[in-house]
Order: structure tokens, then sequence, then C-alpha cells
């Protein structure tokens, strides 16, 4: 049943999976992103209470949710990388952590921009607030830890550890603003309720959201790709991959949408 | 079979305890630290009795965090340097079961005075005396949790050069929600608020790091050694 998922603990047949699809999914999620924030930003009603600073949200729940989302698939590929010992899911938890921590910083900077006309302050303890606080130390512990060895597999193994343990805060984060009465309002999308927003609002969040996860996913491949190349640069795949033009187009479509 | 297990951990107790104790500095010093860092609060914002008797939880439990990290690099530390750390991986007893013996050893040696010289710390700040109960249950509840979340920060950077920076960066934020709640049912103490419920949480907390806790310890450690 597995049998498909064995050729990808190569780097090799990962990363030229990586290549064939980061292109479609780079192509999805600008398009996705651009869609969901021209509509979200420019053409959404206003908010009856908020005016025009609600807008924000269409950057800030995708951003938070998939902060906590990256977080998510680190922990699950670090429990990969340590049961099974699969080389590349190590390589990915330097892939994700980044990404993550990137999306985890945005999600607090809109949420204090968004907080400072809303709340009147910029930063509240609160407990979501100081529990994503949190989430960005982890990612930047994960970091520390992963390229603190002088031995990368070591490095990577702890850099998993301490993902896994990490993982006790993302119910903390979720929960947080039902645990505690905070001054953080409820979730505005759940899976068993009706959306507590309006159906104009609510598809260019929802496509936003879309958008964001293409995003991760573009970033967290582009860099594993990255990474596959920095580890196995001894191969002689390496070489023959950055010596032939013709098999290495993907990487120049990737680099002209970078710059 | 168990019962070779309990001689092999009682053995291990008794051996921490005994290189622990040899070096008494390592017991006193997170002390003395912790009375200086709780003397310098009352200098630094001033002796209003007021405003003490308001950040001692606060206080208290910073101090007692910070104390706690003192200590915490050298708990595998010197194992690893004279190869003891691997003679425990290759124990008979199962590892997560001796690492767990080390973790109550380092709570033993810091946790437990720290409960014990609390009361001082207390008066010191000017806690409200129907305050100091809730206090000392929190602190007892939550400094094994110290030494628990510490141990694995502890195993992960034993093979670092200069584990202490990375070491304090990685446990820290691990400690965040255990001072959340501590503070919080101590704060709620001194208000005469019910404080049931948070001892309660916090102790499901405690119990639930003990529980788990030592796995990552034990495969942290296994990574370490190699």
């Amino acid at each position: 049943m597995w049998r498909w998922l064995h050729p990808y603990a190569k780097g090799e047949a990962t990363y030229q999976l990586l290549g064939r699809w980061l292109p479609w999914v780079t192509a999805l999620a600008l398009l996705s992103l651009t869609v969901g924030l021209v509509w979200g930003l420019a053409f959404g009603p206003a908010d009856y209470q908020q005016g025009d600073s609600y807008r924000i949200i269409y950057i800030h729940v995708p951003a938070a949710i998939f902060s906590m989302g990256a977080y998510a698939g680190m922990a699950i590929m670090a429990f990969i990388a340590l049961v099974w010992q699969i080389r590349t899911a190590e390589w990915s938890i330097a892939a994700i952590a980044p990404v993550g921590a990137v999306l985890t910083f945005i999600a607090l900077f809109t949420g204090a921009a968004w907080g400072k006309p809303m709340w009147g302050t910029w930063w509240v303890w609160d407990a979501r607030l100081t529990s994503e606080l949190i989430l960005l130390f982890l990612y930047a512990g994960v970091m520390a830890l992963y390229y603190a060895f002088e031995d990368a597999r070591t490095g990577a193994k702890a850099a998993g550890i301490l993902a896994l343990v990490g993982v006790v805060n993302l119910p903390i984060i979720h929960f947080s603003v039902e645990w505690w009465n905070t001054l953080h309002q409820g979730a505005t999308i759940t899976k068993f309720a009706k959306p507590s927003m309006a159906t104009e609002m609510l598809w260019p969040l929802l496509i936003s959201l879309l958008a964001f996860a293409l995003m991760t996913a573009a970033f967290v491949m582009l860099r594993l790709r990255h990474e596959i190349l920095r580890h196995e640069l001894h191969r002689p795949w390496v070489r023959e991959e950055l010596l032939n033009p013709k098999s290495a187009s993907a990487d120049i479509n990737s680099q002209q949408e970078q710059s | 079979m168990t019962r070779g297990y309990r001689s092999q951990l009682a053995a291990l107790l008794k051996r921490d305890l005994k290189v622990a104790l040899r070096r008494r500095s390592d017991v006193i010093n997170p002390l003395l630290f912790l009375f200086m860092v709780i003397s310098l609060f009352p200098v630094a914002i001033g002796p209003g009795p007021d405003i003490l008797a308001r950040i001692a939880p606060g206080v208290i439990w910073v101090a007692a965090l910070l104390a706690s990290l003192l200590g915490l690099e050298r708990l595998f530390r010197d194992d690893y340097q004279d190869g003891t750390l691997e003679q425990l991986v290759l124990l008979p007893c199962p590892l997560p079961l001796a690492v767990l013996a080390k973790i109550l050893v380092h709570w033993l040696l810091t946790g437990l005075p720290l409960v014990l010289i609390a009361p001082l710390l207390a008066l010191l700040l000017n806690l409200p005396l129907s305050a100091l109960p809730v206090l000392l249950i929190t602190l007892l509840l939550g400094t094994p949790v110290l030494s628990a979340v510490g141990a694995v920060g502890a195993a992960l950077t034993v093979s670092l050069q200069r584990g202490g920076a990375v070491l304090s960066l990685l446990v820290l934020p691990l400690f965040i929600p255990l001072l959340i709640f501590a503070t919080a049912a101590v704060e709620s103490a001194v208000f005469g608020a019910p404080v049931f419920g948070q001892l309660l949480l916090l102790a499901s907390f405690s119990i639930l790091t003990l529980t788990l806790t030592p796995f990552a310890v034990a495969a942290a450690v296994k990574v370490s050694v190699n």
C-alpha cells in the first residue's frame, strides 16, 4: 500500500517530484492570492462596526492558521524523521521552520496593526497573543537547535524532538480563546457551525486561506529542494542536475518568480 | 524483573544524590541567586509594601524559573563527558525510567529547597499570609515541571560546546504556560478568589509532563550519545 511512497525517502526522487509540482503550486498560489486579496481588500463590503480596518483579516487569519498548520506539518515530519529515520523528512524540518516563523511573525504583526485601532493598543498579554508569541519562540528554538550541531543529522533529530515537545502549544493556541476570557475574539470559521460572518466577506477569506496554504506549500517545496541540493552536493545526480540545462528549466522559472 | 529495575533505580538515585551532594555549591548557588533576584526587585521598584505584594507571585515564580535554569546545564553534562550517560543507555532498565530518576534527583536538589525557602521569600516580598499556602502548592506542583521540561532541553543540548544559551532559548518558552497558571492561582488567592480549579489544572499539567517528558528526554539522550 505504501510502496508508492518509498522512492521519496531518496533525495533525488523528492527533488524531481517537487520540481514538477512547484510551478503549478506557485502559479495557483499567485492566482488565488491575487483574487483573494484584491477581492477582500478592494471589493468586499466594509464592516458595519469596524469599517475598512477589518480588511486586515484577509491576511491576519490565514497567516495565523497556517503558522500553526506549518508547525503541525513540521511536527509530523519530525515524527517521521525520528521513527523511520527518513532523511528527506529531516531536511523538511529545516525547510518548514523559517516559513512557519515568518507566518507567525506576519500573524503577530498584522494582529498588532489591527489591535491598535480596535483595542486601542498594539499589544496585550492575552492568552492567544502570548501563545502565538510562544509559537514564534518555538520556531526560533527549532532553528537554533537544528544549526547548533556540528553533525547535521544530530541537529535534525534534536530539532525534531523539540518540535514534537512543542506540539503541546498548538491546542493551547487554538483553545486559548475558549479557555480564557480574552480580548481576542473567538473563531470566525468553524467546521461545525455556520460561520459568523457575511457570505460576501467569507468567500474572499476562504480564497485567501487557500492562497496562504498554497503559498506556504510553495515556499516549503522551494526550500526543501534547496535543502536537498545542499545536503547531497557530493552525489553525482546533483552534478548532472546542475550541469544539465534541460531539466533545470523548472529552477529558472522559480527563480524568476522570486525576483 | 521489576524487582531488578527497582534496585537499579535505587542505586541510580543514590549515586546521583551522592555525586550532586559532593558539589554543595551547585545546590546552594541557585538558592543564593534566587535570593539576590528577589532582593533586586524591592531595590529597583521601591519598597512600597502594596506594590511588592502585588508583584510578589510573579517575581517569586520568575526567580524560581531563572534559578532552575542555572543548574540545568549540569544535569547531563558531567555524565556525558565521563561516559556515564552511555552506560545509562546500556542499562537493562528502560531509559525513560532511568531518566526519571535523574529528574527526581534534580528536583530534590533544586526544586525542593526552593519550596522550602519560599515562605521566607514571600515574607520578604510582603505577600499576604493567606496566599502563602497556595504559593507553596503551586511551587510544589510546578517545580517538578521545571525539572522535567528542563531535562528535555538539557538532554538536547548536552553535546553542544556552549549549550547554555541555546538551552534557555529552548526551555523558557515551554515554561510560559506553567508560569501563567501558577501566578494566576497565587494572584486569585491574594484577592480571595477560588483557586481550586487552577490548582487542579496545575496538577494535571505536572502529571502530564512527568509522564511524557521522560520519553522525550530518553530520545534526546540517545540522539546526543549516538
